[in-house]
């Protein structure tokens, strides 16, 4: 049933959920650990204070050159869910703004979802935008309901089906209603082109780890003049936003990450990506989920199986070196299907079969070519088991 | 490119128990010729299996066992511990089996996969008293169709629609005909996968089924 063990490499297919260091990142993470280890001080610093603070601020310029955003707009976190976090408490939390009502759509990532929850319980009311088939969110309906409104967090790329908004649209809306954008930008950032300016992003959430980077270190974008009341205290350090001690190898690794993601890494990613998506649809009673082409996350692959269950599909594939991810309840710690695939329409089934593939910069063709044989296989054994539909050949 | 497989690792929470029969369940299939056979769970809730029964008429012997199923590593795992741990014994002592010793016998479960235990050994249940029924020696009454209806889920819950308070009624009428009220909406998701789900949980047995939605 399965091929003869060989030596230890596997085929790493699940990079929305993180990626492997670059080891360029690591070199350069090394020396604030080990020789450069001090930390930014206060007016005037001693010399390692000097240093933590020049490779802070020189990072601070590439994660904002790369949003096209000033340096000061810049704020260093743990990662995606504290610059979510940030945003959308600090927005709620700030004396500067009058809306009650905080908008998102049902697709986001679950720190956005638990804090506009969490406030709705504290006084706000909240609005959670349908989406469409393939995930996008309608801006007719986002137009329609902006009364009283304070700020509208849509992600920028889908975490489950690589969904692209369209976030000048969104960002065009929300700036002529005077309502803050807010956008989780954690699944794109530094594989999309974002531009704050034409997007008309207030507010922008980006991570380390999915681009080769360091766990643990993220950063959020805030618009000069956006004023926000942060939902932690300590000193200063990140303008009061993000106090406490910065993590600095790790904000040096993850500037370095950003420097060594390129577009041509990018483009490379959707043209293996659109390959692998055909190879998968030749499997029988398969379907594609979210969009395709330009409006699809270069490295996001996602596709149901129908008469099989995800987590079932997954344990084989890891057991033959294969590691992807599912929207399957069973595979969630709670059981619950996907939120992302049930806001879609589909149906119940579809989720559990759901499988997702995540490409890096580094994924080849030849390991794509083992995935797709690899699932094939699998999905073929497991719909034999199956008293759905088990008559039906793995191959059309 | 080389790519390693691994052969007997303890993965997800699940034993290696668990993971052998994953790998290579018992028992798997269909028998052609089956005496009675009983499918729980539901698609919905991506947890179903489909038991094949074969008796010894003579000693009410479980002479072979088979199972289909669509669902994740605990529920083919569990399935086929419980096909191993029943085939060959009397209805009687098959009947003992516990959920928790089919789970026992694996190796444990992770807990909120326990259900899965559960579900085999409401298939078996089901399998059991629709045997008897078909021999005569049960009654077609209201106890039996709640029996039946214990083996088939609530898709969002994932608990059985008995416990999940989705029947409201059950009434046993002249000739076989079943009656049922049930609390999901007409034409709703939910009341197409229940109808589809209920009428396979009582295939074979020759009965008229009427299913009342809410309006």
């Amino acid at each position: 049933m399965e091929p003869e063990p060989q030596t230890r490499e596997l085929v790493y297919l699940d990079n929305a959920q993180t990626t492997r260091l670059d080891p360029a990142v690591l070199d350069v993470m090394k020396q604030f650990m080990m020789e450069n280890y001090g930390v930014p001080g206060g007016e005037f610093g001693y010399r390692l204070e000097e240093d933590a603070r020049e490779a802070i601020e020189r990072a601070r310029e590439v994660i904002a050159r790369s949003i096209n955003a000033s340096p000061e707009e810049i704020i260093f976190t743990s990662g995606g869910t504290e610059s979510n976090n940030i945003a959308i408490f600090g927005a709620a939390n700030s004396s500067s703004y009058k809306g009650k009502r905080l908008v998102t759509s049902k697709i986001e990532h679950m720190s956005v979802l638990r804090i506009v929850d969490r406030l709705s319980r504290q006084g706000f009311q909240k609005t959670l935008l349908d989406v469409d088939r393939q995930g996008f969110v309608n801006a007719a309906d986002l137009k329609a309901g902006l009364e009283d409104v304070r700020t509208v967090s849509v992600q920028h790329a889908n975490q489950e089906m690589g969904t692209l908004q369209d976030l000048a649209a969104i960002g065009e809306i929300c700036r002529s209603n005077d309502v803050l954008f807010h956008c989780d930008a954690v699944q794109s950032f530094a594989k999309e082109k974002i531009d704050v300016e034409t997007a008309k992003v207030d507010l922008l959430s980006m991570s380390s780890h999915l681009i080769h980077g360091p766990k643990g270190v993220g950063a959020l974008y805030v618009r000069d003049g956006v004023k926000l009341q942060s939902p932690l205290e300590g000193d200063d350090r990140e303008r009061g936003l993000r106090p406490g001690t910065p993590n600095v190898a790790g904000i040096v690794g993850f500037a370095k990450a950003v420097e060594l993601m390129t577009h041509e890494h990018a483009l490379r990613m959707c043209g293996l990506r659109d390959e692998l998506i055909e190879s998968l649809l030749t499997i029988s009673d398969s379907r594609l989920n979210g969009p395709t082409g330009e409006r699809r996350l270069c490295n996001n692959v996602n596709i149901s199986f129908r008469y099989v269950e995800g987590e079932a599909v997954l344990m084989h594939l890891d057991l033959r070196g294969l590691v992807v991810n599912t929207g399957s309840a069973c595979y969630s710690q709670k059981l619950e299907p996907s939120h992302v695939i049930r806001a879609l329409g589909g149906t119940l089934e579809e989720s559990h079969g759901s499988i997702r593939l995540s490409l890096s910069k580094w994924t080849t063709k030849e390991e794509l070519a083992y995935a797709t044989e690899t699932i094939k296989q699998v999905v073929g054994e497991l719909r034999d088991l199956s008293p759905l539909g088990r008559k039906l050949p793995a191959q059309r | 490119m080389t790519v390693t497989s691994e052969t007997s690792a303890r993965r997800f929470g699940y034993s290696e128990k668990v993971m052998d029969h994953f790998k290579n369940p018992r028992n798997i299939g269909v028998i052609e010729d089956a005496d009675v056979t009983a499918k729980v769970g539901s698609v919905a809730c991506g947890d179903l299996i489909k038991l094949y029964l074969k008796f010894d008429p003579d000693h009410d012997q479980i002479k072979d066992i088979r199972f289909e199923s669509y669902g994740c590593a605990a529920n083919i795992a569990t399935s086929s511990m419980m096909t191993e741990m029943v085939k060959g014994k009397t209805i009687e002592d098959a009947r003992k089996v516990t959920f928790k010793e089919i789970a026992e016998q694996l190796g444990g479960l992770p807990r909120i996969k326990l259900h899965c235990a559960v579900l085999s050994r409401q298939g078996l249940e089901a399998a059991l008293v629709k045997y008897e029924a078909k021999k005569g020696r049960v009654k077609i009454d209201e106890s039996f169709v709640n029996k039946i209806l214990r083996g088939v889920l609530d898709p969002i819950e994932g608990v059985d629609i008995i416990s999940a308070k989705i029947v409201e009624s059950v009434a046993v009428g002249e000739g076989r005909r079943v009656f049922m009220e049930l609390s999901a909406k007409a034409g709703s998701e939910l009341a197409k996968s229940l109808t589809d789900d209920i009428h396979d949980a009582f295939e074979g047995l020759d009965i008229e089924l009427n299913l009342k939605f809410k309006e």
